[in-house]
């Protein structure tokens, strides 16, 4: 594609800007600001890419997935904040995922080992990682405050806080998981995926394409059990003290 | 302060209890005991401190200074898990688990890893005046009296000695509301249990519990029998008794 061609394409971005002015939506600004803020990311990141596949060193891909986790990690954080010690929580959970996926897929020669594989199936599996931490932690903070009721009962009947907490957690763990295993049942049917898509449109062989995205698909089953279970059982502890007293309840 | 008398031992004893949260005094230097096989009522207006209080008994919350005793011995010395089943609670909202009452009475066991055999959920709802086809009703269908005496007979699973009630009559009709009265006085009366029971009804106080504790603003402002708050000492609490008459 040519700058020109980009330039060309800029007009899907006045499409939105022109309804927001006409319909007093008032979303001008920050559509601009999420244009120009993709434009200078994306650029960026496509030029850093660019100079670590040429360098195909281990030290700028260990860099780049660090700066990824990093990133993940102080974004996921913030809707867990009742949650003490939940930044080294998600950072540990998104640490452990990368090196169990990553892990499988160059243990067992399924990709090339290269930072052209490597960066991008990371970038994926993080960035899975960190939004289903969110819903995680999004539900499980709501679950824990509409069931102190539940959670003091149970207490109060001689159950450790892992009883107590159970419920919330399974219900949690379920609600993150569910939109993962739903969009997977009716993918190719509603929607190509992007990866597939891009690779499809850069000329690949869609029978290529499509076992890449297989790959991506059974990566992100796992990447959605495991942040969820992974972040609830570091997590759940953190909430009550040595006397089994919910650190919340008052 | 006028002490209430010491012929029973203190089933649970306070000795200069603080409580606070961030920084702002919730219950400041409780001392005084609940005598053992009596029922004991705590009245106050709300925000004095009495169900902070209840939940310092049974090890739901512990004390920023002073001591609790349990049966004379330190709370601190019981397990948290043995000390809830030696101190039963029932909450004003009488919460249930989603499913039977079966289920529901089953529950203190299942913590347990035991199982509730079925002849005992019966004996237990027969207990607190359920007739036994209760058992498989779903809880969701309950009234609030109904579920509230499941809440009871839940915690009697666990055999305390000690039982706190938390309001647990506020949200009910006049008929249920002496139901559970009458229900209360006979497990106090049958096991010789322990009960501390938070109530606003100052009617209740007077012809159910033996003894009274009044609190206000997180002290004990008036302790003694019940028959106190008929003529109470304390200029607060005769303002208090007078305004809850009205």
């Amino acid at each position: 594609m040519s700058y020109l061609a980009l330039s060309i394409a800029l007009v899907f971005v006045l499409i939105p800007l022109f309804l927001s002015k006409t319909l007093h939506l008032g979303l001008e600004k920050d559509t601009l600001i999420a244009t120009i803020r993709s434009i200078i990311q994306l650029f960026a990141v496509g030029y850093i890419l660019q100079f670590i596949f040429e360098a195909d060193s281990p030290l700028y891909i260990l860099l780049m997935v660090m700066v990824m986790i990093g990133a993940a990690t102080l974004n996921a954080r913030k809707k867990g904040s009742v949650i003490k010690g939940i930044t080294w929580k998600v950072a540990v959970t998104l640490i452990f995922i990368e090196v169990l996926t990553q892990g499988i897929i160059l243990g067992f020669n399924i990709t090339p080992r290269s930072a052209q594989y490597i960066i991008p199936l990371s970038g994926m599996v993080i960035g899975n990682s960190m939004v289903l931490a969110i819903l995680f932690l999004n539900r499980f903070s709501a679950e824990i405050e509409s069931r102190q009721d539940e959670t003091e009962l149970i207490l109060s009947l001689g159950g450790t806080p892992k009883q107590a907490i159970n419920t919330q957690l399974i219900t949690s763990i379920k609600a993150s998981m569910i939109p993962t295993i739903e969009s997977q049942k009716t993918i190719g049917l509603v929607q190509l995926p992007g990866m597939m898509s891009g690779q499809i449109i850069g000329g690949a062989d869609p029978i290529q394409a499509v076992q890449f995205q297989l790959l991506i698909l059974f990566l992100l089953l796992t990447t959605a059990a495991v942040t969820s279970i992974m972040l609830g059982t570091l997590s759940y502890p953190s909430l009550f003290n040595q006397r089994m007293q919910m650190l919340r309840a008052r | 302060m006028k002490m209430m008398s010491l012929d029973h031992k203190p089933a649970v004893h306070f000795r200069d209890v603080h409580y606070s949260v961030d920084n702002q005094p919730i219950l400041k230097d409780i001392t005084g005991s609940f005598l053992e096989g009596k029922i004991t009522t705590l009245v106050g207006p709300s925000g004095a401190g009495k169900t902070t209080l209840l939940k310092l008994c049974n090890g739901l919350l512990s004390p920023d200074s002073g001591e609790i005793f349990i049966n004379e011995q330190n709370i601190d010395s019981y397990e948290p898990v043995q000390l809830r089943r030696y101190v039963g609670m029932a909450l004003q909202s009488a919460p249930m688990i989603s499913g039977s009452v079966l289920k529901n009475l089953a529950l203190p066991m299942v913590l347990q890893g035991k199982q509730l055999a079925e002849e005992e959920a019966r004996n237990l709802l027969t207990d607190v005046g359920l007739d036994a086809s209760f058992l498989h009703r779903n809880s969701k269908d309950l009234s609030g009296g109904q579920r509230q005496k499941v809440s009871i007979a839940r915690t009697l699973v666990n055999r305390p000695r000690v039982i706190l009630l938390d309001e647990i009559t506020s949200s009910l009709d006049l008929a249920s509301q002496k139901e559970i009265e009458a229900l209360i006085v006979k497990i106090n009366r049958k096991f010789n249990t322990t009960i501390i029971w938070i109530t606003h009804n100052l009617e209740q106080a007077l012809t159910i519990g033996a003894y009274t504790w009044v609190m206000m603003g997180g002290e004990v402002i008036e302790t003694g029998e019940s028959s106190l708050l008929k003529a109470p000492v304390n200029e607060k609490v005769k303002r208090f008794v007078k305004g809850e008459g009205q």
